[in-house]
C-alpha cells in the first residue's frame, strides 16, 4: 500500500493522535498540536538527527528516539516532555552556550534567535558548564552577508539548504569534533567564493546570528523567516 | 554509454598527475573515488595542497567545499607540505600506561612543538598517534619510520636532539 | 577450481615442503617485522644456501609472543627461538634438525602456548601469508568449497547461526540473524563489508590476522557473500596498517588467478569480487552506518538507525558489515560444522576470541582463547602475571567504550553478558593490564581525552560532552576540582550516554562510569587531599604552580 494513504494510530503525550505511514513523529506531533523542540531540523530539507534536542520517550524502546526521523508506527506510544527529556534539552542547550561564544546582548539576532528562544523557554537562567571561550574569527568578506563562527551551533543548516535547495554546495564542514567549522568552499573568505551565488538562504535559514545580513545589523527583523515556508513548496511537497 | 564532462587539464606536466589520473580513471570518475584519489595524491606528494584539491574536486565533480571537508575530516590527510623528519609517539592504551606520555612532554620539550607541529625551520614534525597496533613493543616511537620499541625518554631526546643539530 | 583440483594443489604443496628438508620461518608480521625480522630472514637465507643439508626459510605470519620478537621457528620439530638477532643465524641453521640452541629457546610448554586453542589464528605463524597455496595446503577455501557446491545459501546462513557465533567486532550480535537479515531482503544488488579499521587503542587482533592469514578473511567474506546473496565485497582497512593493506592486496590477486574470487566461482553460477578501500584515521569509521559513508567517499559521520545497514547500506543497498576476526572464524565452521564450533565456549558465547594481551604483564602478544576462560587465567598464566613485582590494579578491555575491572572480578569467566555485567564489554578484544603506577582517574581521561578528539562533531552530546567530560576529568587530576564537578561529570555521564547519536557517544561515558564504580576513593583523593597515591598526577601545590 502507498505509506502516504496508509494511516497509522498513536498515542503522543496520553493524546490518540493518527497519522499517515510516512511521517515522523516529529510531523504527527506537530499535526497534533504537540510541540517538540528542535534546532537542526529544517521544513524543505533533509533531516540529521544530530541536535538531539527532539529525543523522545517510545515505550518499548530503552532508547530516545530523535522524533525527526523517526517514523510513526501502528500502537506507538510517546512521550514528548518528561522530567528526564526536560533535563537532557536543558542540558544540551548549556553545552551549546559554553562551547562558543554566545553573547546575547550584543548579537545581531538578539530577540529572533532560535537558541535564545529555546534557551527562554526551558528557563535556562545560568550555565553550569564551564565556558570554553575558543578563539573564533569574523568572516566579513562577502560583500552582502557576515559569518560569525563565534555564534554557530554546527547543525548544519546552511550547508544542507545550499546543497539540497540551492544546489550550489558553497558550504560544508571541516575538521571534527570540537574543531569542526562549517566552511565555504576550500575554507577561503567567503567573499573569495566562486561557487557562492549570493542568494543568501543559509543567512535566512541560520537558527542563530552566525549568519547575518550586513544591513540587518540593528534592525528588529534580522531575518527573514516567513522565507523558510516556502522551502517545503519549493521542495515539491505542500505538507 | 554515458557522456563524461570534459576532464579538467592536468595542473602542471608533473608525471605524478597522471598516476592521481589513474585512480580516478579506475573508479570511473566517480564521486566515492574521493578518498581513494587523496590517499593517491598524498602518497605521492606527501600531502595535499590547495592544487591538487581542486584538481581532484573538479575531475570527480565533488563540491570545493566537500573535498575540504573530507580531507580535513580524516587525520592521515595532511594539508602541509611534511617536515625533513617525523617523530611519531603512540598513544594507544599500551604505550599510555608505560608511560607515552612522558615521551611525548620530552619530544615537545626538545622540539618546542606541541603534537601536531611542525618546527618553524621545518626540520621535524611531532606527532601523537592513536594506537599503531605494536603495543607488545610499548610504548612505541617511530622516527622516520622506524619503529623503536621500549623506548626511554633519554632515547628520544637524543634522538630529536640529533635531527635539530644536523639542521643547525 | 574444483575440491579435487584444490587438493591436488593441496597435496602438491605439502610434498614440495616435506622434500625441501628443515624449514626455519621466521615472523613477519609488524610486531617482529619492527624488530628487523626481514634482515633477520635475508642472513638465515644466506645462511641456509651455504649450508649442506637442505634447509628452508620461510617468511611467516604473527606466532602470538610479540613482547620476545622476532621469533623463529623450525619445523619439524616445532622448535622456537626469541629475541633472535642476524649474528644467530649461523647456529640457528646449523643446528636444524639436531640439538635446538639452548640460549634462544622459548619453551612452547608454558601456559602461553599450552592454554590457547587457536581456530581463528590455526594458520598464523606457520604459513607464508603471500602465499595461497600454503593456506590451501592447510585445508583452506575447503569450507568456501563445500558452501557453494553443496550448501544453498539458506543452509550457510542456517549453519552460522547454529555454530552460535556473535559479532567479534565488540558488540556480540549473533551473526547468523545479521546474515539471516540481509539475505531475506529482496534487492538484485547487496553489499559485503569487512569492518578492519581497527582503531580500538590497545588492540592488534585484526592486524594480526589480516597480516598472518589474509586469505582467511577473503573466504569469510565470499561465503558471507554466498549466504546473503552479494556479488561485491570491500575491505575497509585502516591506512596504519600498510603490511596488511599489502598483503591483502597480494592475497586477492592469488585468489583471482585461481578463480577462487570473481566471476563464476568454482565454476558455479556465484560471482563475487573483493575491493579493499583505505580508511583515513579516524576511529568513528569503525560504526557501521560511518564507515558507509567512508566507503562512498564522504566524511565519516554516523547517521542515526533505522533504517540498518542490513536494509539500507552502501548506496541504500543492503549492507552485511562484520569484523575481521567474524570473518575469519567462518571458513573453519563451515568446512568442520556448527557443532564442533558451538561445543566451544560459553552457553551464550560460543567459540572462541582473540585477545591483544598489553600493558603491565609478562607476556605481550596475540592469544586466542575459549570463551568463558577466567580473566585470572587469561592474565595471571597465560600472560604470566605483572612484572616487576608489582601489584595488579585492573584490567581493561573494551577500549574507549569499555570498562577497568579490578582485583575481585578476576575470577568472572570472559563472555559478553559477564564483562557487560561488570560495567566494561567484550570490544574487539584489546585487554590492557594496569598496577599500581596507573591511576585511574588520568586512565579515564586518557579514555574521554580520545573520545574527544574522535567525535565525528556531529550531535551536540558527544561534540561538547566529551569536552567538558574531559574538563571536569582535568581538574580533578590537577586537584583543581569540587564535589561540583564530580557531581557535573556523572551527570554528564549519563545524559551524553542517553542522547548521542551513535555507539561513539553513547560508550564514551563507559571508563568513567567502571572507573568510578570500582575506584571511587581514587577521585575523592584527589579532590579532597590533592592526592594521587599512583603519583601519575601532579595535584595540589604542581598544579596550582601551573595553573
Amino acid at each position: 500500500m502507498n505509506p502516504a494513504a496508509e494511516v497509522k494510530t498513536l498515542v503522543i503525550d496520553e493524546m490518540d493522535v493518527s497519522a499517515r505511514a510516512d511521517q515522523t513523529i516529529l510531523e504527527a506531533a506537530r499535526d497534533a498540536g504537540a510541540w517538540i523542540p528542535t534546532l537542526c531540523h529544517l521544513d524543505g530539507v533533509g533531516d540529521i538527527g544530530a541536535c538531539r534536542m527532539c529525543l523522545v520517550e517510545v515505550k518499548g524502546s530503552n532508547r530516545l528516539l530523535p522524533a525527526c526521523v523517526t517514523r510513526v508506527e501502528e500502537g506507538m506510544a510517546v512521550t514528548t516532555h518528561s522530567e528526564r527529556l526536560v533535563k537532557y534539552r536543558r542540558m544540551i542547550l548549556e553545552l551549546l552556550f559554553a562551547e562558543r561564544n554566545h553573547v546575547c546582548a550584543v548579537c545581531v539576532a538578539n530577540g529572533a534567535c532560535e537558541l535564545q528562544t529555546l534557551a527562554q523557554l526551558h528557563g535556562l537562567d545560568h550555565v553550569q558548564f564551564p565556558y570554553r571561550f575558543p578563539a573564533l574569527p569574523v568572516d566579513g568578506s562577502h560583500e552582502r552577508f557576515s559569518m560569525d563562527h563565534n555564534r554557530c551551533v554546527l547543525c548544519t543548516r546552511c550547508v544542507r539548504v545550499c546543497g539540497e535547495v540551492e544546489g550550489a554546495h558553497t558550504w560544508d564542514l571541516m575538521g571534527r569534533g570540537v574543531h569542526s567549522r562549517v566552511i565555504t568552499d576550500l575554507s577561503q573568505p567567503w567573499g573569495t567564493s566562486e561557487t557562492c551565488t549570493s542568494c543568501g538562504k543559509c543567512v535566512q535559514v541560520c537558527p542563530t546570528g552566525a549568519l547575518f545580513e550586513k544591513n540587518k545589523v540593528g534592525t528588529k527583523l534580522p531575518k527573514s523567516r516567513d522565507f523558510l515556508m516556502h522551502l517545503s513548496v519549493m521542495r515539491g511537497g505542500d505538507r | 554509454m554515458s557522456v563524461h564532462a570534459a576532464q579538467p587539464p592536468l595542473p602542471s606536466d608533473d608525471k605524478r598527475w597522471r598516476i592521481v589520473n589513474g585512480t580516478m580513471r579506475r573508479h570511473g570518475h566517480a564521486r566515492q573515488a574521493l578518498i581513494e584519489t587523496l590517499h593517491t595524491v598524498q602518497e605521492l606528494f606527501g600531502y595535499l595542497d590547495e592544487e591538487a584539491l581542486k584538481f581532484v574536486a573538479a575531475s570527480l565533480r565533488v563540491p570545493l567545499s566537500q573535498a575540504y571537508g573530507v580531507a580535513t575530516f580524516y587525520h592521515f590527510f595532511s594539508l602541509k607540505p611534511p617536515a625533513q623528519h617525523e617523530c611519531h609517539v603512540c598513544m594507544g592504551t599500551a604505550c599510555y600506561i608505560k608511560g607515552a606520555a612522558q615521551l611525548l612532554a620530552r619530544a615537545e620539550e626538545v622540539l618546542g612543538v606541541k603534537p601536531g607541529e611542525t618546527t618553524p625551520n621545518g626540520t621535524a614534525s611531532l606527532l601523537a598517534e592513536r594506537c599503531m597496533g605494536s603495543c607488545s613493543l610499548a610504548p612505541v616511537t617511530i622516527f622516520d619510520g622506524e619503529v623503536a620499541r621500549e623506548a626511554s625518554a633519554k632515547q628520544v631526546q637524543e634522538r630529536l636532539e640529533r635531527w635539530l643539530a644536523h639542521d643547525a | 577450481m574444483t575440491l579435487e583440483e584444490l587438493e591436488r594443489i593441496a597435496a602438491g604443496t605439502k610434498n614440495a615442503r616435506a622434500a625441501g628438508g628443515h624449514e626455519v620461518n621466521v615472523c613477519l608480521a609488524a610486531g617482529c617485522l619492527s624488530q628487523h625480522s626481514d634482515a633477520l630472514k635475508e642472513a638465515l637465507e644466506k645462511e641456509a644456501r651455504k649450508a649442506s643439508a637442505s634447509c628452508r626459510v620461510r617468511g611467516t605470519g604473527c606466532m602470538g609472543l610479540c613482547s620476545a620478537g622476532p621469533l623463529v621457528s623450525v619445523e619439524p620439530g616445532g622448535v622456537l627461538y626469541r629475541n633472535v638477532k642476524p649474528e644467530d643465524a649461523p647456529a640457528i641453521v646449523r643446528s636444524a634438525g639436531g640439538e635446538p640452541l639452548r640460549r634462544l629457546q622459548c619453551s612452547r610448554d608454558q601456559a602461553f602456548f599450552q592454554r590457547q586453542v587457536h581456530i581463528v589464528t590455526e594458520n598464523s605463524g606457520k604459513l607464508d601469508p603471500e602465499k595461497i597455496e600454503e593456506y590451501i595446503a592447510a585445508d583452506g577455501y575447503k569450507g568456501m568449497i563445500r558452501a557453494l557446491t553443496e550448501m544453498t545459501p539458506a543452509a550457510v546462513v542456517q549453519e552460522i547461526s547454529r555454530s552460535g557465533l556473535r559479532g567479534r567486532g565488540g558488540a556480540g550480535y549473533p551473526t547468523g540473524l545479521k546474515w539471516g537479515t540481509v539475505a531475506k531482503t529482496d534487492s538484485a544488488v547487496k553489499y559485503v563489508v569487512c569492518n578492519a579499521d581497527e582503531g580500538d587503542p590497545g588492540a592488534f587482533m585484526d592486524r594480526s590476522v589480516l597480516e598472518s592469514d589474509p586469505q582467511r578473511v577473503l573466504e569469510g567474506m565470499i561465503i558471507a557473500g554466498y549466504a546473503v546473496g552479494a556479488s561485491r565485497g570491500y575491505l575497509y582497512v585502516r591506512a596504519e596498517y600498510p603490511l596488511a593493506l599489502k598483503r591483502l592486496e597480494t592475497a586477492i590477486g592469488e585468489a583471482r588467478q585461481l578463480g577462487l574470487l570473481g566471476i563464476n566461482i568454482c565454476g558455479t553460477a556465484f560471482s563475487f569480487d573483493i575491493e579493499v578501500r583505505i580508511g583515513g584515521g579516524a576511529y568513528v569509521c569503525g560504526e557501521e552506518t560511518a564507515l558507509i559513508a567512508s566507503i562512498e567517499g564522504k566524511r565519516g559521520t554516523p547517521r542515526p538507525r533505522p533504517p540498518y545497514p542490513a536494509q539500507s547500506g552502501i548506496w541504500g543497498m543492503p549492507t552485511l558489515i562484520n569484523n575481521v576476526e567474524t570473518f575469519a572464524s567462518v571458513p573453519a565452521i563451515v568446512r568442520r560444522g556448527a557443532e564442533w564450533y558451538a561445543a566451544l565456549g560459553t552457553p551464550k558465547s560460543k567459540g572462541t576470541k582473540v585477545f591483544a594481551l598489553s600493558g603491565k604483564v609478562k607476556n605481550n602478544g596475540l592469544i586466542e582463547v575459549p570463551m568463558g576462560m577466567t580473566l585470572r587465567e587469561i592474565i595471571f598464566e597465560i600472560g604470566g602475571g605483572v612484572p616487576e613485582g608489582r601489584k595488579f590494579k585492573a584490567v581493561q578491555t573494551g577500549g574507549p567504550s569499555g570498562g577497568c575491572i579490578p582485583e575481585q572480578f578476576l575470577d568472572r569467566p570472559v563472555d559478553y553478558e559477564s564483562l557487560r555485567e561488570l560495567g566494561s564489554i567484550m570490544g574487539s578484544g584489546g585487554m590492557v593490564v594496569m598496577d599500581d603506577t596507573s591511576c585511574m582517574v588520568n586512565v579515564a581521561r586518557f579514555f574521554m581525552e580520545f573520545c574527544m578528539a574522535e567525535s565525528c562533531g556531529k550531535c551536540i552530546p558527544c561534540r561538547a560532552g566529551t569536552a567538558q567530560m574531559h574538563e571536569m576529568l582535568t581538574r580533578i587530576c590537577d586537584g583543581r576540582a569540587t564535589h561540583k564537578d564530580l557531581e557535573m561529570l556523572i551527570s554528564l555521564c549519563d545524559m551524553v550516554g542517553a542522547t548521542s547519536l551513535c555507539g561513539l557517544g553513547q560508550a564514551a561515558p563507559n571508563p568513567v562510569l567502571s572507573t568510578l564504580r570500582y575506584f571511587q576513593d581514587e577521585y575523592l583523593e584527589h579532590i579532597e587531599a590533592k592526592r594521587c597515591r599512583a603519583g601519575v598526577c601532579e595535584c595540589g601545590a604542581a598544579a596550582e604552580v601551573r595553573a
